[in-house]
């Protein structure tokens, strides 16, 4: 459908409308938990592109060890891991950017991009990391109360907004998992027989779960995440609940099938033990089984409380929650456990068992931390370098479109018009992503217009050639456009694997230029093999072009 | 309609040798330079000394404060703190290491740079402290980690399209721009920081690009002139590609020139990178990368290329 113009022209507005959107500031209602355990919804206004540091500024934040309750004993290593706990919970998703930096010897300073709200910036750091323990739901409780409170919610009228109706029915995602589907159906059952109405229509919430791998384990799409967990705090579901049971989420999103998905836990409410018995843990390599390790040593009284629970619970899955999230999928307590005891982490790789003793000790944190100052910063860049920066960027970006135009003429222009389309779809993207942009973004960005340009000049120099030797127009343009692909492709790939790879490993700023080249070289490729193409289409219908081609 | 190089045949692959050795006296110096004087890291990989300014004098910007303390040999990071007369200067002194006594040396040398254009009562040190760095060593690791890994992904990838000579030399290529740009760092004692390591991989990006553009033409002359011998169909390839090569590093090139003219301090390092990067990755899509798989083929000669001919080197010239 896409050969005609008509058809080209309406996948171009829609592309066109899809990054114009993304780019709209909105309002959107994010649920905070107050300083009494609540939760609280708030409304905030999303900026679309938020610069980084370097560019923009931020917040400043200066934090210390409260030791108001007594001198610490060892106050390197406490700070060593207050570092590690904020810049876990500061740098969610890895895009943001953050500069956490210590500064000296008692205090760390923590930098956040496009913050304007000092409360909000507080809030994120000041919550000190809780850990604990928690038996997850053996007995099914949730499994059982789940017919419950989906007719709760539907008799309230509650359901999930948009975005529920392409979701992957339960069955699909069971047979790619290879889950057995016993518990699903025994649920279906039991609604059926409760009421009739379940049958036509699927719970409002369990419609959204989907057996996990170990009993009391569910998984939410991760574009679901946001609307479930609002669901499961409506006021109705928290009723139907069964008593002593919560329900709390995985700490990330895990892929499986080529999807995102959200862990959801039924644990017990009251957990086992909880990290200020914690002593010490640490990870090594099992010699035996070769398998990653985490040792964990447990204070004396610690491991009185702990002998007693892991004996009633032999068998049985436990959570490692940190801040009210279940790090890692639970593990299974094989026997009863005294002061130190062991996780063992499967195929994981060793750095995965170095992060979760990370966990395990940052979240035995020996002493609360207080803010000691705050302030909004400028860029770190300086304001004088911005200034300049842009000068150069500006007078960049019109010598290229000089040469282009120069050299190419009509089919020049046609590459600068679309060069701006792919200006707005690398930035729709970005948007999309949630990026922050920051210099050596800027440089990915640069980077993948430099590949944009080149795809145009590969595609112009290829018609030029092929006019040379002697074929029309018409034939000359397709052909051009057809040869100049596989090194555009090429080239395109080999790059954007690169940067995958970079992302992947890579940290902090390496993967801000990673991010923004991936983006930056998706829209360059759909540019230069559509957009231009397109207007070539239009321009050799509507245009002279027909005898002499202006390039 | 303009045309640059439209019917070159020129004979890149004669002068390979001297191309060879073009790098090899930029590159080995430099890297020995590098080698001796070590790598000039900044403050972000360091950390280094934070002095908070408050100042009285209104002229007083984060362009006047650091053209002042360029005086004095500091390349300092300086942001507004809070309101618009307090400021945040990051500064370290090259190849300090000890922090205790270079936190008072540093605070000298930007007393002494701000007392000479400003004057000692126009502005008031609030604080002194030693600051530990931006970014740790893991990501120096991580950040060499993806790098080797992405040439092996990279690779694997041109095996499976071209076949694997031409994956090798198009890593060959780049990795030989990857040591040019380190030994410019060497021969210019460039500080290192992380704007420069965006620009290196900016450069592994341009420089891979550049090369596969090369080598496509290359895959697609050796099935349409069956009759050419790789040496011919290498030159060919490289002389039908070259107005592409010239006019995609032109207008890069441009672009990298504006940002080195009218950057300003802390950008034109990254331009100096990128602008040296954009002439290396020409040079060596012509003279490195298609001398390089030449080499190659010499050396293990045989198996098909996906679809074409043999790529046996019969008949080279003798060069």
């Amino acid at each position: 459908m896409f050969s005609t113009i008509k058809g080209r022209l309406v996948l171009l507005l829609a592309l066109v409308a899809l990054s114009a959107y993304s780019l709209i500031p909105r309002d959107r209602t994010i649920r905070l938990r107050d300083a009494d355990g609540r939760m609280r919804d708030t409304v905030e206004r999303r900026v679309p592109l938020k610069l980084g540091l370097d560019l923009q500024g931020g917040m400043h934040l200066a934090i210390e060890i409260d030791e108001s309750a007594g001198p610490n004993v060892d106050r390197g290593d406490a700070l060593e891991r207050v570092l590690t706990v904020i810049r876990s919970r500061v740098d969610e998703f890895g895009v943001t950017e953050p500069l956490i930096q210590q500064v000296g010897d008692d205090r760390i300073v923590v930098e956040l991009a496009g913050i304007v709200d000092p409360a909000r910036a507080k809030q994120i750091v000041e919550r000190s990391a809780f850990l604990e323990f928690r038996i997850t739901d053996m007995q099914q409780q949730f499994a059982n109360a789940l017919p419950a409170v989906d007719r709760a919610l539907a008799e309230a009228g509650v359901r999930l907004d948009a975005g529920a109706a392409g979701a992957a029915t339960p069955t699909e995602l069971e047979r790619l998992l290879g889950t057995d589907t016993t518990q699903e159906t025994a649920e279906g059952d039991t609604a059926a027989a409760d009421t009739s109405a379940a049958l036509d229509q699927p719970g409002p919430l369990s419609s959204h779960l989907f057996q996990g791998q170990i009993p009391a384990e569910f998984l939410v799409l991760e574009e679901q995440f946001p609307s479930v967990d609002s669901l499961l705090h409506h006021p109705v579901a928290q009723r139907a609940m069964p008593r002593g049971l919560e329900l709390v989420w995985g700490m990330e999103p895990t892929s499986q099938g080529g999807r995102a998905y959200r862990a959801l836990y039924a644990v017990e409410r009251r957990p086992i033990i909880t990290g200020e018995y914690l002593s010490d843990a640490r990870a090594t390599m099992d010699q035996v089984n070769n398998q990653a390790v985490v040792q964990f040593e447990l204070t004396r009284a610690g491991g009185r409380v702990f002998r007693r629970e892991t004996g009633r619970h032999v068998g049985d899955y436990m959570a490692i929650m940190l801040d009210g999230r279940v790090h890692r999928q639970p593990p299974v307590i094989r026997s009863q456990i005294y002061r130190s005891g062991q996780i063992e982490l499967g195929s994981a790789s060793l750095q995965e068992a170095q992060d979760l003793a990370l966990v395990l000790r940052a979240g035995a944190l020996p002493a609360p931390i207080q803010i000691v100052e705050e302030r909004t910063v400028g860029p770190s860049l300086g304001r004088d370098s911005i200034a300049q920066g842009r000068l150069a960027a500006i007078v960049a970006a019109i010598s290229v479109v000089v040469l282009m135009i120069g050299y190419y003429r009509m089919a020049g222009a046609l590459a600068v018009l679309a060069l701006g389309f792919y200006g707005l779809f690398t930035i729709g993207g970005l948007a999309m992503f949630g990026a922050t942009i920051t210099l050596p973004g800027l440089a990915g960005f640069a980077l993948s217009i430099g590949m944009a340009v080149d795809a145009n000049v590969l595609i112009f120099e290829r018609i030029r050639e092929e006019l040379a030797g002697g074929k029309t127009v018409r034939l000359a343009v397709d052909a051009g456009f057809q040869n100049a692909l596989s090194a555009i492709v090429d080239s395109n790939v080999t790059t954007v694997l690169t940067a995958l790879f970079l992302f992947q490993f890579g940290t902090g700023p390496v993967r801000g230029f990673a991010i923004t080249l991936i983006i930056g070289i998706i829209a360059s490729f759909i540019t230069a093999v559509f957009v231009t193409r397109t207007f070539f289409l239009i321009w050799l219908q509507f245009g002279r072009a027909t005898k002499q081609l202006s390039i | 309609m303009i045309r640059i190089f439209a019917n070159a045949a020129y004979d890149f692959l004669a002068v390979r040798r001297w191309a060879y050795v073009i790098t090899g006296v930029f590159v080995l110096p430099g890297l020995m330079m590098l080698g001796i004087r070590g790598l000039n890291e900044s403050i972000e990989f360091t950390g280094g000394t934070l002095i908070q300014v408050h100042a009285r004098d209104t002229t007083m910007r984060t362009a006047t404060i650091r053209s002042a303390l360029q005086t004095v040999g500091l390349n300092p990071e300086i942001q507004t703190f809070g309101a618009p007369n307090e400021f945040v200067i990051r500064a370290r002194i090259e190849g300090a290491t000890d922090t205790g006594t270079s936190t008072q040396e540093t605070r000298a040398l930007v007393e002494q740079g701000l007392d000479a254009t400003f004057g000692p009562e126009a502005y008031e040190i609030v604080r002194t402290e030693a600051v530990g760095p931006k970014v740790g060593s893991e990501l120096r690791q991580k950040a060499l980690l993806a790098i080797l890994l992405s040439f092996g992904a990279t690779l694997i990838y041109l095996w499976f399209r071209f076949e694997w000579r031409f994956g090798v030399a198009a890593i060959v290529a780049t990795a030989h721009d990857i040591l040019a740009t380190v030994a410019l760092i060497g021969w210019l004692d460039l500080e290192v920081s992380l704007v420069i390591v965006a620009a290196a991989l900016t450069i592994v990006g341009y420089s891979l690009n550049d090369t596969i553009v090369v080598f496509d033409r290359v895959r697609e002359n050796l099935r349409k002139f069956k009759r050419e011998n790789i040496y011919q169909i290498l030159n060919r390839s490289v002389n039908e590609t070259l107005p592409r090569t010239l006019l995609t590093g032109l207008s890069t090139i441009t672009a990298t020139i504006a940002l080195l003219v009218f950057g300003g301090g802390v950008i034109r390092g990254f331009a100096l990178v990128m602008t040296f990067g954009i002439v290396v990755g020409t040079f060596s899509s012509i003279y490195i990368a298609s001398p390089v798989l030449l080499a190659i083929e010499q050396r293990w000669p045989g198996e098909d290329v996906k679809g074409a001919k043999t790529i046996v080197a019969r008949g080279a010239p003798a060069t």
